[in-house]
C-alpha cells in the first residue's frame, strides 16, 4: 500500500478481544464494591486497576509494538511517582498521628492550639 | 571530521552537537505522536499529584471518610444500587475507547468515511459521559449539599477531592470531544489526504489516556 509505513497496523480482532476483556475486568472491578473493606478488597481493586491500565496502554495505545526508546520515554518517568506516593504515605501517617494526639478529644472546630496544650502539660511539674 | 565541540571543547557546543546532529531519536515515529506522548506523560504527573493529594488528605483525616458506594448509590427498580451511574459511565468510556481504536485502524486502511463515523461515535459517547457527570454533580450539589469545604457525610475534604479530581477529568473529556470533532471535520474536508492518517492515532492516544485516567479514578476514589 504505502512505501513508508509509519503507523501502527494491527488486525481488528485484537482490539475487539481487548475491548471484551476490558468489559469483563470492569465488571469484576465493580463487583469488588460488594466485598467488605479489607485486605482482599484492596488487593482486587488494585489488581483489576493495573490489568485495565495495562490493556489500554499496551494494545489501545500500541505501546507493546513501539520501540524501546519510546517505551522508556513514556513508562520510566511515572515509576518515579511511586517515590512521591511513598513519601506522602509517611507524611500523612505522621499528620494523622499528630491530629489524634492533639485534636481527638477536642470539640470539632474548637481544637486546642498545640502550643497552649504544651504549656498546660508542663504546669503540674 | 571533527565536531564543533571537539574543535572548541565547550559545554555549550557539546549541547549544540547533540541536538543539532541530524539524528532522529525515535525512528519511524511521527513527530506529532512523540509530542502527544510527551504531553500525556506530563498530564500523568498532574493527575498523579491530584491522586496523591487525595491519598494524603484521606490518610491523615481523623474524621470518617464518606462511603462512596453509599454516596453515589442510585435508586433504580425500587432498590438502591451502589455506584450504578459510575459503573454505566465506566462502560461508556471503555466503549468509546473501543470505537476510537477502530477509527485508528480504519484510518490506516484509508477508509475515510468509516474512520470519520467512528470518531463521531467516540465523541458522542464522550459527550454522554460528560452529561452523566453533570447529572451526578448537580445531584450532589443541589440535593445532597456537598461543597468543596463541607458535606453531610463525614470528612470535609471529600468534597474538595471529588470536585477537583472528577472536575479535572471531566474537563479533559470535554476538551477531547471538541478535539475529536475537529479532527473528524478536518478528515472529511480532506486535510489529511496526503498523509498516512496518523493524526487519528495521535488523537486516539489522547482519548485512550482520558479512559486510562478514569480507570485510576474509578478504582482509587469510587471503590477504595
Amino acid at each position: 500500500m504505502m512505501t513508508k509505513e509509519t503507523g501502527q497496523r494491527h488486525p481488528i480482532r485484537i482490539y475487539l478481544v481487548v475491548w471484551g476483556l476490558l468489559f469483563l475486568v470492569s465488571a469484576l472491578s465493580y463487583s469488588t464494591d460488594f466485598l467488605d473493606r479489607g485486605f482482599w478488597r484492596w488487593t482486587l481493586i488494585l489488581l483489576f486497576m493495573v490489568l485495565k491500565a495495562g490493556f489500554i496502554v499496551a494494545v489501545f495505545m500500541h505501546m507493546r509494538w513501539e520501540r524501546l526508546a519510546l517505551m522508556s520515554v513514556v513508562l520510566v518517568p511515572p515509576v518515579l511517582l511511586m517515590v512521591l506516593v511513598g513519601l506522602m504515605t509517611i507524611e500523612s501517617d505522621y499528620t494523622r498521628s499528630m491530629r489524634i494526639e492533639h485534636f481527638e478529644t477536642a470539640i470539632p472546630g474548637e481544637a486546642m492550639p498545640v502550643v497552649e496544650r504544651e504549656i498546660r502539660n508542663r504546669r503540674p511539674d | 571530521m571533527k565536531t564543533i565541540s571537539e574543535a572548541q571543547g565547550t559545554l555549550v557546543t557539546t549541547l549544540a552537537d547533540d541536538w543539532g546532529s541530524d539524528i532522529a531519536t525515535l525512528k519511524g515515529v511521527p513527530w506529532g505522536k512523540v509530542m502527544m506522548w510527551v504531553f500525556l506523560v506530563s498530564d500523568t504527573f498532574i493527575f498523579t499529584c491530584f491522586l496523591v493529594g487525595y491519598m494524603s488528605v484521606r490518610m491523615s483525616t481523623i474524621e470518617p471518610w464518606p462511603n462512596p458506594s453509599e454516596v453515589f448509590a442510585l435508586h433504580a427498580f425500587g432498590v438502591s444500587v451502589p455506584l450504578l451511574l459510575i459503573a454505566i459511565m465506566t462502560f461508556i468510556l471503555i466503549s468509546s475507547s473501543g470505537t476510537m481504536a477502530m477509527a485508528v485502524n480504519m484510518g490506516y486502511q484509508r477508509r475515510k468515511k468509516a474512520a470519520t463515523n467512528l470518531i463521531l461515535v467516540t465523541a458522542l459517547l464522550g459527550a454522554m459521559f460528560v452529561g452523566m457527570q453533570a447529572f451526578e454533580w448537580s445531584k450532589l450539589i443541589l440535593d445532597e449539599g456537598v461543597r468543596p469545604w463541607t458535606n453531610p457525610f463525614g470528612a470535609p475534604q471529600f468534597g474538595a477531592v471529588f470536585f477537583m479530581v472528577t472536575g479535572f477529568h471531566g474537563l479533559h473529556v470535554s476538551a477531547g470531544v471538541i478535539y475529536l470533532l475537529t479532527i473528524a471535520f478536518r478528515i472529511r474536508r480532506g486535510k489529511y489526504d496526503e498523509s498516512d492518517f496518523e493524526i487519528v492515532e495521535i488523537s486516539g492516544l489522547y482519548w485512550h489516556f482520558v479512559d486510562l485516567v478514569w480507570v485510576f479514578i474509578f478504582a482509587l476514589f469510587y471503590l477504595w
